[in-house]
């Protein structure tokens, strides 16, 4: 699971050009929205994407992309559960 | 009939070097890709700025233009919000990032199209971000012109004076496409103040072949 954590940590600031943020600086708990890495409604719309390109995921609805992309640790939680599937 | 307003301040970024009101204010190596010195113009401007590393290429030039014509100006304390705006124009519209967007979709077994490039593909976005930046929201405009008129733009702009619509004005050209680049603008004020250039269409000629 770290693995996954440290991997999605380097996909999202590359897609997202997070320039100024290193894995390091990431905690995998903290909000990914507000707070947290303060990301926006585009970078939201291109989490969905890096889910789908890197590890073939669609998010079905809204409610569920909430609890999904809350922080890194919940993103690679929902990768490694349906990844099995 | 128009009235003409004055230029408070003016820059030029093109070939690796941003000029600042005639002097130079960065000159990168030659061999620097833009990326490597529109990075290095942002870093010497010291500006904190996160969402510019998002920003495409044409965002990028058209905001590192900006930050320098008012980072002496003192404008946000003479003038409102609704007071300044924002008159752009350039050739190739936002094509150098509706080909990148392009690049995202034209593989139907590899289709993932971005939309934090799509978001970039039209030329007013640039407008956009310099009005976020700066908190602007007075009259703006972007025209596509085959290459920079600035008898219409002064005369545009000198319009929007004289019907009491902007008391300033951030104006020019910004120019983007297959890895050429050229940003030309200047903050225009309708009052006038000491030794400052007059709008006109002859005195931005001359200043835009500095």
């Amino acid at each position: 699971m770290e693995d996954l954590v440290n991997q999605l940590k380097v996909q999202i600031i590359k897609a997202l050009k997070l320039e100024d943020v290193k894995p390091e600086d990431i905690n995998p708990t903290a909000p990914l929205f507000g707070d947290g890495l303060g990301l926006d409604s585009i970078d939201a719309l291109e989490l969905i994407v890096l889910l789908e390109k890197e590890y073939g995921l669609r998010v079905e609805n809204a409610a569920s992309a909430k609890k999904i992309f809350s922080s890194i640790k919940s993103m690679a939680d929902y990768i490694a559960e349906h990844k099995k599937a | 009939m128009s009235s003409i307003g004055f230029i408070k301040s003016y820059s030029i970024i093109r070939n690796n070097q941003a000029i600042l009101n005639g002097e130079e204010f960065l000159k990168g190596a030659p061999e620097d890709d833009f990326a490597t010195f529109i990075r290095s113009l942002y870093k010497k401007l010291e500006i904190t700025h996160s969402p510019f590393y998002k920003m495409d290429d044409m965002c990028k030039l058209g905001l590192m233009a900006t930050e320098l014509i008012l980072k002496d100006s003192a404008i946000k304390e003479k003038y409102t919000d609704t007071e300044i705006g924002v008159v752009l124009s350039n050739s190739s519209s936002s094509l150098h990032t509706d080909a990148s967007y392009y690049e995202t979709v034209k593989d139907k077994s590899n289709y993932f199209p971005s939309p934090a490039v799509f978001v970039y593909t039209l030329p007013n976005i640039v407008i956009g971000e310099i009005c976020i930046r700066n908190k602007i929201k007075g009259e703006n405009t972007f025209f596509i012109f085959e290459e920079y008129n600035p008898e219409f733009i002064t005369d545009y702009v000198n319009n929007l004076f004289s019907s009491g619509k902007l008391k300033s004005c951030i104006a020019g050209w910004v120019e983007f496409c297959e890895g050429k680049y050229e940003a030309f603008l200047y903050l225009a004020e309708a009052a006038q103040a000491e030794n400052l250039i007059t709008h006109t269409a002859e005195q931005i000629k001359k200043i835009y072949n500095f």
